[in-house]
């Protein structure tokens, strides 16, 4: 492209550099409730990591902490659940929804107050809801344990969110709409939506009997189907592209991934209650939808592997890009496992185990979790102006998590589905007669082994967060040194414009 | 063009439409099923839990043991629930009906306790549970073929034990006599059970569902290779459908 005149005479007014100008001083809009957010979501990762190892060393070693009521497995592990999920998660996707909403719709936060506002209320609220949670107030009811007194401190953050997203969107200056607003957008509705429909089809106004368990997994599944998961992927969509300078690859696929995503993970939850008392034709329902979400998961696999072929080497350089692609790998995996778990024989064996354990994990830390530390190293430093301190932290944190993640998801998904053959698969006897079930306690001794594993590579991530903490904590604390135009890459990429 | 219209329409239809299937269909279809009156019994199943049960219910949300235990009996041909003795049949939706929270749980960590008080009954069952509850490696432990002995992972739950010196009579409540000897409190001093863990036990012990109901033994229940046993007689529960269980 040929430069207009003006161009050439003042290189400033480049159309390219009056883009940049703009950007710039929307990031530096998003900066305090941003920060904010992060800072917020970072303790509670912290926090929640140590609760998870207390949790994980207390299943192979019960006496450990035995005597301490406040950390009884039971509400330390709901705490660990809790402190990961609404204290890092949403924080995090609060964080980069914000970021990413006033990017895509090209306009600066107004009411940055109101956000920061929200932040406060949803931290308290958790603050209350996870204290009450280890103080034996929890509800028992899975993902849903925050006691009923904290939860209205979360509905105020919630409102003043939803709020500001539409001010946001209705004033930008964006005429597109991109795909990553889409799904923003979605989960910004939908998260509200089910969360108070459980609210009060569970806790103000109970409905009855086991209808209760499939209100339960419609919410429960839908937190991460129709909150994490939008929030991952729409980030992937936009930090894909970003990050290795080119468009997605197509248009299409990413709008038919959205619809599909959209219909066909709602009715997914179903398949936690297959075998229960809840009638057949409904965890049928929730297996087919299990199954159908094939379609989503693999339209957006192609369309993200089909943008980086030709780009693989960035990975070397850029530490944005490998999170992400973790992530975006990982949300494949995952999801094709979860729809293979949900099938009926499959889920005869795997269910009640570990295995459930690893796929959660799968899910939310090796594809949502991976996605937002991409997310991070790319947000943070155009919002403080600053770079990375260390990037040999940054590399720590990415082969720790990594490989201990990788350990970890290993670990459970064998030995969960040993755990499960050992319990619901009768032997065979000689004569080719069914045999007995094998003893309770000989299941629980063989599957103790994978749960020591569960430890070591719990520590592994620890040092990994402990890595992030530092330094996320040392970039807010160094001044800004006005110099650094280079970007904290894993090493020199020799003639590519790679950010981060 | 402006699409946000349209996105936000269909964004709004996907959770409605699932909200109404798995959610209000079932609220509707089965919400307000009722017990079934058995004439020779002269009651009506499934039985409410005792007040104390209830009480001990609340103990088992705050501690969290629903995530180690289910409460829900696979049938037969599915899993092994029904050797394993878990219950004798599997679970219905009936079974739930007076339940103001329900915890059939996601996690079999532990075995299943939907009918742990057929199990564990009476004076030795509470027995049992004080000396599981203070001391779970104790009483259950395995020796594998690798000759290592494993004890149970349940976590011990000594905090629903209070010691205390023993002033006057000792408390018609203490229990060290059920305890080993390294659990034994100092001279002068008993181990009693706090109210709590009297509850707890009182759930557990209560914890049983009834034989099957007549109409789930018809549309449900499908009693594996069996021979064809006829219609059970409606309205005499747990006669009927001891004869289909057999
Ligand atoms: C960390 C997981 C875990 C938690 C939490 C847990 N349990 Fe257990 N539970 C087990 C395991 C494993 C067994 C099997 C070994 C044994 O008998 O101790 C078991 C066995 C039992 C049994 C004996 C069942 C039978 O049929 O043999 C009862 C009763 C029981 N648990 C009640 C409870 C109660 C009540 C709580 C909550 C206060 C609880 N458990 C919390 C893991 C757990």
């Amino acid at each position: 492209m040929s430069a207009t005149l003006t161009e050439s005479l003042r290189p400033t007014a480049t159309p390219e550099l009056a883009k940049r100008v703009e950007l710039s001083a929307i990031d530096a809009s998003t900066r305090g409730p941003v920060l904010y957010f992060l800072g917020s979501s970072i303790l509670w990762l912290i926090l929640g990591t140590v609760f998870a190892l207390i949790a994980s060393i207390k299943m192979h070693a019960p006496e450990f902490l035995g005597d301490s009521e406040w950390l009884t497995w039971g509400r330390v592990r709901t705490a660990h659940l809790n402190a990961v999920a609404f204290g890092w998660s949403v924080n995090a996707s609060f964080a980069v929804a914000i970021w990413l909403m006033a990017r895509l719709a090209r306009a600066e936060v107004r009411h940055a107050g109101m956000l920061t506002l929200a932040a406060v209320f949803w931290n308290v609220g958790l603050t209350i809801g996870i204290f009450g949670i280890l103080a034996g107030d929890s509800t028992s009811i899975e993902w849903l344990e925050i006691p009923p007194y904290a939860t209205p401190i979360l509905f105020v953050a919630y409102a003043l969110i939803g709020a500001w997203a539409l001010i946001t969107f209705r004033f930008g200056r964006s005429q597109h709409i991109y795909v990553s607003q889409w799904y923003i957008l979605g989960a910004l509705f939908w998260f509200p939506s089910i969360y108070s429909v459980a609210q009060v089809m569970l806790l103000l106004e109970p409905t009855r009997g086991t209808v209760q368990s499939l209100v339960n997994w419609w919410f429960a599944h839908n937190f991460i189907g129709l909150w994490l998961t939008p929030i991952g992927v729409g980030a992937i969509y936009y930090f894909l592209p970003k990050v290795l300078g080119k468009p997605i690859h197509s248009y299409y696929l990413s709008i038919l991934g959205f619809w599909s995503l959209a219909l066909f993970y709602n009715w997914a939850g179903v398949h936690h209650l297959i075998g229960g008392p809840v009638p057949v034709w409904v965890q049928t329902a929730g297996i087919a939808a299990s199954f159908m979400m094939v379609v989503p998961v693999l339209v957006t696999a192609i369309n993200h592997h089909l943008t980086m072929v030709g780009s693989f080497s960035a990975l070397k350089y850029s530490p944005t890009l490998r999170f992400i692609v973790f992530g975006a790998v990982n949300y494949t995996l995952t999801s094709l496992v979860g729809s293979l778990a949900s099938m009926r024989s499959f889920s005869e064996v795997v269910h009640f185990t570990q295995h459930t354990v690893a796929h959660a994990h799968h899910g939310l830390y090796s594809f949502f979790t991976m996605v937002m530390f991409g997310a991070v190293y790319y947000i943070v430093p155009r919002v403080t102006l600053k770079e990375w301190p260390s990037v040999k932290l940054i590399s720590l944190h990415f082969w720790t998590v990594a490989i201990g993640n990788i350990a970890m998801i290993g670990a459970l998904t064998i030995g969960g589905i040993e755990q499960g053959i050992n319990m619901n698969v009768l032997p065979t006897n000689p004569d080719g007669t069914a045999g007995e079930p094998m003893a309770f306690l000989n299941v629980m001794a063989q599957t103790l082994k994978w749960l020591e594993w569960r430890t070591y590579s719990g520590i592994l991530i620890t040092v990994g967060h402990v890595a992030f903490a530092i330094n996320f904590a040392w970039m807010l604390w160094q001044p800004r040194k006005p110099g650094i135009t280079q970007p904290a890459l894993f090493r020199n990429a020799p003639d590519m414009e790679v950010a981060r | 063009m402006n699409r946000a219209p349209l996105i936000f329409l269909g964004i709004f239809f996907t959770v409605a439409f699932s909200w109404t299937g798995i959610v209000l269909t079932n609220h509707l279809m089965y919400a307000d099923l009722q017990p079934v009156f058995d004439e020779n019994e002269g009651r009506a199943f499934p039985q409410p839990l005792p007040g104390d049960a209830l009480r001990g219910k609340e103990v088992y949300r705050d501690l969290g043991c629903m995530y180690c235990h289910s409460q829900q009996v696979r049938h037969p041909g599915f899993g092994t629930d029904i050797q394993r003795g878990w219950g004798e049949r599997g679970s219905v939706a009936r079974d739930y009906i007076h339940e103001r929270r329900v915890y059939l749980g996601t996690m079999r960590t532990g075995p299943d306790l939907r009918n742990v008080g057929a199990r564990f009954a009476g004076e030795g069952g509470r027995n049992w549970h004080i000396q599981h509850f203070y001391n779970p490696t104790e009483v259950s432990n395995v020796t594998l073929s690798n000759g290592r002995t494993y004890g149970s992972i349940m976590p011990p739950y000594r905090f629903l034990f209070r010691t205390q010196p023993i002033i006057g009579e000792p408390s018609p409540r203490s229990v060290q006599h059920l305890l080993p000897a390294k659990d034994q409190p100092p001279v002068g001093h008993e181990i009693v059970l706090t109210q709590r863990g009297e509850d707890l036990i009182a759930y557990l012990l209560a914890l049983k569902d009834p034989p099957l109901y007549p109409e789930e033994a018809r549309r449900v229940y499908v009693p594996p290779a069996q021979p064809d046993r006829g219609e059970p007689r409606p309205g005499t529960a747990p006669e009927s459908t001891r004869e289909v269980l057999q």
